[in-house]
């Protein structure tokens, strides 16, 4: 079965980037612009795993986390923060928040890959 | 990440310019007073957007900058930092070099230091004395050690108890599992020591259950402990290494807990409506290229009908009409995708107008109107090399520096002005400033020391203007960094001209001068003249036409053998005869028999063209003969006719200005040159 | 790498033989677009002898030359039987007035010899190979020579 990925950043050359890296991959990928949009699109459709900006207007990552742990449907899904901090305080946050792991920006493709294999389980 | 893409790297640049408008209208409003949370919260977004996608292109100088205005966006974002007119000055002028530094990048180009340096420096000075880390630069490499075949292999055993937090934060025990036995032989055991034996209340979730792995991995426990990457801190783990006989045995794997029901897994996608939809520009000029084909087909059926003589009221002919209209609705729609506003546009030129104002230390208030305006997308983008020309320009020798403002009896403050607006087919750019006027004397002095002029010529005052724009004229007293680069206006004009417009300029001393470039809505469709020349179907641009005359015997005089003069409303224009020029040996006839056009054009006065007849007024698709072919001089391009032939396109001005007389023994040679496709 | 070289890296070529100015000369197949019959041609001011004009090709503005005056032969008077070979070299297309076009020549690379480089020829300077048939030869076009600006000093 393919794995879905709901990549969430308000960038559009992140979202372009991190669509064309993991459909090679193989996973296939929706897009969100916003942390609002991303919940929505979240609660709409099935998920694998989400991948989602820190800082968005809207909403922001952590602000999607805690409504996808929080809400109806699949809230032990991973997601994985896409973030261009690093260092203990995000680890911190996004761990509060709820956040399955984190990637710092710029990402390495099979970095990236290799851990949404290990989080999803597909190979 | 895909670093090497042009068009990953098409649509970076593309979201640049976007996130550099959000930041300039922040800033803008930030200026204006507007301080709330959501304003400063956008501007930081945008700086970190685009510092989050550089980096994707190893852009590191723009990353770093970036990453510096963001630090201090952040401390006012979060009121470390107070809001003054010091900070707000800084911030502008990290925009600006922002801006520069994505320019740059574009390009190719290094950062210049001496433009970012200064800066950094002002942005460090509200941070404080606290050094900025540096490693949140650094990528976080997350390093996967293959260990090749050959390693020994090392024997592991591997304990892990999750908690609570590592299954609500999404993480499984079985892949976990999965992973470590992708890295070699594993034997897995679960422990349940710690289930209580009653199971009321009993949550699985509580790290009640554990597991031991025993793996024969790789030769370091660098894999295994980036399996545990996002949870060493979610579990008890512990890692040993080592031969380990000790290991308990195996056990099969308990089944993996149920996590949670999924119940929707529907394949709804999310089908909301876009806002708006980006088309790779190819496709469009594709569709723009086969609508014209349209037109011309449709232009060809037209003809073809007329000369079959059928009887009139065939109702054919209300459905050609039909066709036509649609034709044309199609045409004007797919025009309209191309179509741009200047916004983008005039938010650079505000940068290049704060810059020039900095470096001159003039006091300047730039003011844009009728950013909304829309123009075709290629007019816009090579709009903005001559405006940035005229814009140093006029803050370079149009206005005034203060205390000559002052003792002008002007404000300090000098004004810029540009505006766009849409007048009757055309868009229409205006830069006005407030300052001296131009220097018509010294003007007049210039051109007559570099040979332009004659010291006796009898100019009007809008001759002398023109002068701006000769090759080689710069008024310049002495050569300074801004605006004297050794290209002169007339690098502008050539720009404008090459995009099918004019400039005209109006100067009044003491009180300014405003350049006015008048451009075609699109450049893909021309309304156009279409004449007879020597048996030969051709176009004259109307944009060009002033009107067209039938001159009586009366009208006409003679001037020495060659030259002939229309009097017009009591004035005396030049006449041209448009087959010489093109190169044409028919005898000459008698000029009463032929149609003058009447050409305005911005460099050279009056003159009228003559030709052998007109047929007709109609809008042309322009087909460029530089792809094939090469420039032709007083040709701008060739329309395909109703016929399927092909008719050329007079570029009146050239042809008013005598640039297409060559004699014919150097003809040969003119297309030799190299930079000319040469056939 | 020579052009000669980069045609030599087939095995097998195959070339379209034409007569320009009463001589045999061919043109490799996979640069030619289509082969047309004349049609008048709109002319070009202040063009060069061999530039006969401009046609429209499916809605794109096409240069004709009259290959035969661009090789040094007398122009060709274009009419009905004569023909337009449309070729594509880079970005370009243009169109080529021939007097007739033959046949399809298959031919091993080995075959190809070598032009020999005789006087400054505007002829020689556009033949990239010879191909020698029995006791004929025909000539390999080489349309970048053809189509290239001359060297001012030949001109």
């Amino acid at each position: 079965m393919v794995t879905r990925i709901l990549a969430i950043d308000d960038s559009r050359t992140i979202r372009t980037l991190l669509t064309q890296t993991l459909q090679n991959a193989g996973f296939e990928v929706s897009t969100a612009v916003d942390g609002v949009d991303g919940v929505q699109k979240f609660q709409q459709q099935h998920t694998d795993l989400v991948i989602t900006d820190v800082n968005m207007p809207n909403k922001d990552g952590f602000g999607v986390i805690a409504d996808i742990r929080n809400g109806p449907t699949n809230r032990t899904v991973p997601v994985l923060v896409l973030t261009t901090e690093s260092g203990a305080a995000l680890k911190d946050r996004a761990r509060q928040a709820g956040a399955t792991g984190w990637i710092v920006k710029p990402f390495d493709d099979d970095a990236l890959i290799a851990v949404i294999r290990r989080l999803t389980g597909a190979l | 990440m895909m670093t090497g893409d042009t068009a990953m790297r098409d649509i970076f640049f593309e979201e640049c310019d976007d996130l550099i408008t959000d930041l300039s209208e922040g800033l803008s409003a930030m200026r204006d007073g507007q301080t709330d949370d959501a304003i400063v919260n956008a501007v930081f977004r945008a700086v970190h957007s685009v510092k989050g996608a550089a980096g994707a292109f190893a852009l590191d100088d723009l990353v770093s900058f970036a990453h510096r205005f963001e630090t201090v966006l952040d401390a006012v974002r979060s009121h470390r930092l107070s809001l003054d007119d010091a900070l707000l000055h800084v911030l502008q002028r990290a925009s600006d070099v922002l801006a520069d530094l994505i320019d740059a990048a574009r390009d190719n180009l290094p950062a210049n230091p001496a433009q970012v340096d200064p800066v950094v420096a002002q942005l460090q000075s509200f941070l404080g004395d606290a050094p900025q880390p540096v490693e949140d630069l650094d990528f976080e490499a997350v390093t996967l050690a293959f260990d090749g075949p050959d390693q020994p292999a090392r024997r592991y055993l591997i304990r892990f108890r999750p908690n609570a937090a590592f299954y609500a934060s999404g993480h499984d025990p079985l892949l976990i599992i999965k992973a470590l036995q992708a890295l070699g032989p594993t034997s897995v055991s679960v422990d349940l020591t710690r289930l209580p034996h009653s199971l009321a209340g009993l949550r699985w979730q509580d790290g009640l259950m554990g597991w031991q792995v025993v793996l024969d991995g790789p030769a370091t426990d660098l894999p295994i402990l980036e399996v545990f990457q996002f949870v060493d801190d979610l579990c008890d783990l512990q890692i040993t290494a080592g031969p380990d006989d000790a290991a308990a045995d195996p056990v099969p794997i308990a089944p993996a807990p149920v996590v949670e029901a999924q119940t929707d897994t529907s394949d709804r996608s999310g089908k909301r409506a876009a806002a708006s939809l980006r088309v790779d520009p190819e496709r469009v000029d594709r569709l723009i290229n086969a609508v014209g084909e349209l037109i011309i087909n449709q232009s060809v059926i037209s003809q073809r009908l007329q000369e079959a003589s059928l009887p009139n009221t065939a109702e054919l002919f209300s459905d050609l009409d039909d066709y036509k209209l649609l034709a044309r609705e199609i045409q004007e729609g797919v025009m309209a995708i191309r179509a741009q506003p200047v916004k983008p546009l005039f938010q650079r030129m505000l940068r290049i107008a704060r810059e020039a104002a900095d470096m001159t230390g003039k006091l300047v208030t730039f003011t844009t109107e009728g950013e909304a305006t829309e123009v075709d997308k290629t007019v816009v983008e090579r709009l903005a090399d001559p405006l940035t020309h005229m814009i140093r320009n006029a803050i370079d020798h149009g206005i005034e520096a203060p205390d000559q403002r002052i003792a002008a009896g002007k404000s300090a403050h000098g004004s810029l002005r540009l505006s766009a607006r849409q007048r009757s087919g055309s868009i229409v750019i205006e830069i006005a400033d407030d300052g001296a006027g131009l220097d018509r004397r010294r003007i007049r002095d210039i051109a007559f020391e570099k040979g332009l002029i004659a010291e006796d010529a009898q100019l009007t005052e809008a001759e002398i203007d023109h002068l701006l724009f000769a090759p080689g004229f710069s008024t310049a007293k002495a050569v300074t960094n801004l605006s004297g680069r050794g290209v002169g206006m007339d690098v502008v004009k050539t720009a404008i001209t090459a995009l099918g417009g004019r400039v005209t300029i109006a100067s009044v001393t003491g009180q300014g001068t405003s350049f006015s470039i008048t451009l075609p809505l699109t450049l893909a469709v021309m309304d156009g003249m279409i004449i007879n020349l020597g048996g030969q179907t051709m176009v004259v641009p109307i944009a060009s036409i002033l009107e067209t005359i039938r001159p009586k015997a009366a009208d006409l005089s003679q001037i020495g053998l060659n030259s002939t003069l229309l009097r017009i409303r009591g004035e005396y224009v030049p006449v041209i005869d448009l087959a010489e020029r093109m190169g044409h040996t028919t005898l000459p006839r008698d000029m009463t028999e032929r149609v003058l056009l009447l050409i305005q054009t911005d460099s050279v006065p009056q003159c009228a063209l003559a030709v052998d007849d007109i047929f007709d007024q109609r809008q042309v698709v322009v087909k460029s003969m530089q792809g094939n072919y090469g420039e032709i001089a007083g040709v701008s391009g060739a329309t395909i006719l109703g016929d399927g032939k092909i008719a050329l396109i007079i570029d009146a001005e050239a042809v008013a200005q005598g640039n297409t007389s060559f004699p014919a023994t150097n003809s040969h040679n003119r297309r030799d040159v190299p930079h000319v496709a040469t056939c | 790498m020579s052009q000669l070289a980069e045609l030599k890296k087939s095995e097998r070529l195959e070339f379209v033989t034409l007569v320009a100015g009463g001589q045999n000369f061919c043109i490799e197949i996979k640069q030619i677009r289509e082969i047309r019959r004349w049609t008048p041609v709109t002319v070009l001011p202040h063009s060069p002898d061999h530039v006969l004009g401009v046609i429209n090709l499916r809605g794109a503005v096409i240069p004709i030359i009259d290959l035969a005056a661009k090789l040094g032969f007398p122009k060709i008077a274009p009419s009905e039987r004569h023909v337009i070979i449309i070729i594509s070299i880079e970005d370009r297309i243009v169109g080529l007035l021939v007097e007739s076009v033959s046949e399809i020549l298959g031919v091993d690379a080995g075959n190809l010899r070598e032009t020999p480089r005789g006087p400054e020829d505007p002829t020689i300077r556009a033949i990239l190979a010879i191909i020698p048939l029995g006791d004929d030869m025909t000539k390999v076009i080489s349309l970048p020579a053809l189509l290239a600006p001359a060297s001012p000093v030949a001109a």
